[in-house]
């Protein structure tokens, strides 16, 4: 088949229409958001398949989780921390004997280029006693996707393809296979797929018996090496998945190379790192995100008679994002020469709210609204609108996770705060703000919820919301919110101190206020107006 | 025979559609790519780059490292000198002098010229200028490719072949200022006083 320049993301949905997907599943997130957009652009065009955005990730891994009970092949891809979201439904069909292979795929933030944190997803996959692959580049990205298929029916457990932004976000070509069908649909399942205690004790022992048979499966794969120098033994290196990249670039400084263990599958390939260990008087251990390989291989008191060198020695930055410079220094190697600016000071750009967003028409009417009191505090949530924590608005105070803005606002209010306001987007409402917001309806609490319903999940492309226009307004009055504090407003200039009236009224009520905040994203007018 | 590339500009500029074009033209030409982009919030009016790697070898790392990019092509004088310490001592700047003002703080725009004109292989373009000549604001990104075209080590007429294809669903108007707009940055970077290229050199270490 035809080579193809794709994007890591694009690679690992390939990979997964080509081992026969039936059905795959996502919650928009930056750097995961292409492997869905991928997928939906080509069961759209072949109509083979299910590929669909979800109202949440925890959603989206249960529908996955369905479709293979079924017995077909489903992908739940999301981005690190969507995995939070969804880590209950993960935990627990590690048990659940997977009939159709079951790949979860989280794309993990080194560097926080978007996100509000860099876990790293390897250690939920160890969490779960489930096999993880790590791919280095583009054709493993394609081709581990299409083995973590076969490696879930085997073991009937999910199996992670675990991302980085580097990768999900770099193009570079991939030579497709022959691609294969998708299962056959299957009615009904053993007991193993309900989880009461009985049951559970049994598919656990099951899952720990297999581990086994997992690791050896990881020393036998061919996307790990092991290259051993035999005439020089002071250094060994075990780099994994993009990390390894970066230090082949920089081997070729090297006259005298070390030995170089290339790790890309989990459980950890023991005897391959046996291999490397005893051949070598130190070890460094380079990877990207927490150090999950050095702490493994460090255990409480280290290796006897030999230095393990890596992020926990502090010989490699324990925060951030890797580049071929950052593993530089580890290996011996100075910087190499460069052009630099000598101390000619550059002014930062942030990134910002276009011009002419409605957001920062919303915030200037709530800063208006706002001078008038004192005490005050702004929680905000995961969207366009957490800019608004930038000059010249500087009008939100906390953005936590998914939802949480409705939560923290309600314990804000009871702790005393007023006005304790809420502002959360459309989808952001529909994903996590649903249920906090029917706890508030519930207890009447004294707070203002902003709801932005720009109508679409602006910050990752505009993906569809499902908590929008007239089904948004219905949702909230079934929540329980008064309908006589619910209230529309348009933010536009010309509307600023009549908004701000509103939001003030809003504020005096002594109860919960729901104020919706209505105008389109200006991308997805443009778009729209482009015919696209 | 290698080239790393970083292009630079603010999000919404069209830095990407700079790297499909030459990475394209690279991809026909036989050579190994390896383009890192930037997505989400940086995206949104904030400074992005896209590291642009293209090889005969087999190309490790998806970043260049410091002090190994050939060329810096940027659409924005500001954006131009974010990422000097990429460049190699020999490597060139090719810069547009049009700010992209969305910062309170933005320095003077001389000032920033003057910076890059310290740069001993740089190359100033009024893209402003050429993309009105051309029929569009828009198409600065295809003036400043067209400025660097002559310094890549794919060929000018690959460019053009992917520009076309870029910018197809578009129509034949949007196609024809691109076009234009690549021909007179083009123009006006082979007139210019600017230190010879030493020609496209090997990887460190062969390659």
């Amino acid at each position: 088949m035809k080579p193809e320049i794709l994007l890591g993301d694009e690679a690992v949905a390939l990979g997964a229409i080509q081992a026969g997907l039936s059905a795959a599943y996502s919650y928009p997130g930056t750097p995961a958001s292409e492997i869905m957009e991928y997928l939906i652009k080509a069961a759209t065009k072949t109509k083979a398949f299910v590929a669909s955005w979800s109202v949440n990730e925890k959603v989206a891994y249960e529908e996955a989780l369905g479709v293979s009970f079924a017995g077909k092949r489903a992908l739940v891809s999301m981005k690190h921390v969507g995995l939070n979201v969804a880590a209950d439904p993960f935990m627990n069909s590690a048990l659940t004997n997977a009939h159709g292979g079951l790949v979860v795929v989280p794309a993990d933030d080194p560097g926080m280029h978007s996100s509000q944190n860099e876990q790293d997803s390897r250690f939920y996959a160890d969490f779960a006693n489930i096999p993880c692959f790590e791919p280095s580049n583009h054709q493993e990205a394609y081709e581990m996707t299409r083995q973590a298929f076969d490696v879930s029916e085997k073991f009937g457990v999910p199996v992670m393809i675990r991302l980085v932004t580097r990768l999900s976000h770099s193009r570079s070509t991939v030579r497709p296979r022959e691609p294969r069908g998708q299962n056959e649909l299957k009615h009904g399942a053993s007991q193993d797929w309900t989880l009461l205690p009985v049951n559970a004790r049994r598919r656990f022992r099951a899952v720990l018996d297999n581990q086994a048979a997992m690791v050896r499966l990881s020393e036998e794969s061919e996307f790990n090496s092991l290259r051993l120098n035999d005439k020089d033994r002071s250094l060994g290196v075990i780099a994994s998945g993009i990390a390894f990249n970066y230090v082949q670039e920089n081997l070729r400084d090297l006259e005298n190379p070390p030995s170089v263990l290339k790790v890309c599958t989990y459980p950890l390939p023991g005897k391959l790192i046996r291999g490397l260990v005893e051949h070598v008087d130190n070890v460094l251990v380079v990877e990207e995100g927490y150090p999950l390989i050095e702490r493994s291989l460090r255990g409480l008191f280290g290796i006897a008679g030999k230095t393990v060198k890596g992020k926990l020695s502090g010989d490699i930055p324990l925060t951030g994002e890797l580049s071929p410079e950052t593993v530089r220094p580890a290996l011996g190697l100075k910087p190499l020469e460069s052009l630099d600016l000598g101390g000619f000071k550059l002014a930062a750009r942030p990134p910002q709210l276009c011009v002419g967003c409605p957001h920062a028409d919303t915030f200037q009417a709530l800063n208006k609204a706002l001078k008038e009191y004192h005490q005050g505090n702004v929680f905000s949530d995961i969207g366009c609108y957490t800019l608004g924590a930038y000059p010249p608005y500087q009008a939100v105070q906390t953005c936590v996770c998914m939802g949480a803005s409705v939560s923290m606002a309600k314990g804000g209010a009871e702790a005393g705060i007023h006005p304790s306001i809420a502002v959360i987007g459309d989808s952001t409402f529909g994903h996590s703000g649903l249920t906090p917001l029917l706890e508030a309806a519930a207890a009447d609490t004294n707070m203002t919820v902003f709801i932005l319903d720009n109508g679409t999940v602006a910050m990752t492309g505009g993906q569809p919301s499902y908590a929008s226009g007239e089904r948004l307004l219905r949702m909230i009055e079934g929540l329980g919110v008064v309908k006589e504090h619910i209230r529309v407003i348009e933010p536009l200039p010309k509307n600023l101190d009549k908004n701000a009236q509103v939001i003030k009224e809003e504020i005096d009520h002594h109860g919960l206020s729901v104020i919706v905040a209505v105008r389109e994203c200006l991308e997805e007018a443009k778009k729209r107006r482009r015919g696209g | 025979m290698k080239q790393d590339i970083i292009l630079a500009g603010v999000g919404g500029q069209g830095i990407i559609s700079i790297a499909y074009v030459i990475a394209s033209a690279a991809l026909e030409e036989g050579l190994e790519v390896k383009q890192a982009e930037v997505h989400g919030m940086s995206q949104r009016g904030g400074a992005v780059q896209s590291h642009l790697r293209l090889s005969q070898a087999h190309i490790w790392s998806d970043l260049i490292p410091r002090g190994e990019a050939d060329l810096v092509l940027s659409v924005e004088p500001l954006e131009a000198l974010r990422y000097l310490d990429y460049l190699r001592p020999d490597g060139m700047i090719i810069a547009s002098r049009a700010p992209f003002v969305n910062i309170q703080d933005y320095p003077d725009v001389e000032t920033l010229l003057n910076r890059i004109r310290k740069i001993p292989r740089h190359l100033i373009i009024d893209s402003e200028k050429l993309a009105k000549e051309a029929g569009s604001s828009r198409t600065q990104n295809m003036v400043m490719l067209g400025a660097a075209a002559g310094r890549l080590i794919v060929k000018e007429e690959n460019l053009t072949r992917f520009i076309k294809v870029l910018f197809e669903r578009h129509g034949e108007t949007i196609v024809a200022s691109n076009l234009k707009a690549f021909a007179l940055g083009q123009a006006v970077a082979a007139a210019a006083d600017f230190v010879p290229a030493s020609g496209a050199r090997a990887g460190r270490g062969g390659g």
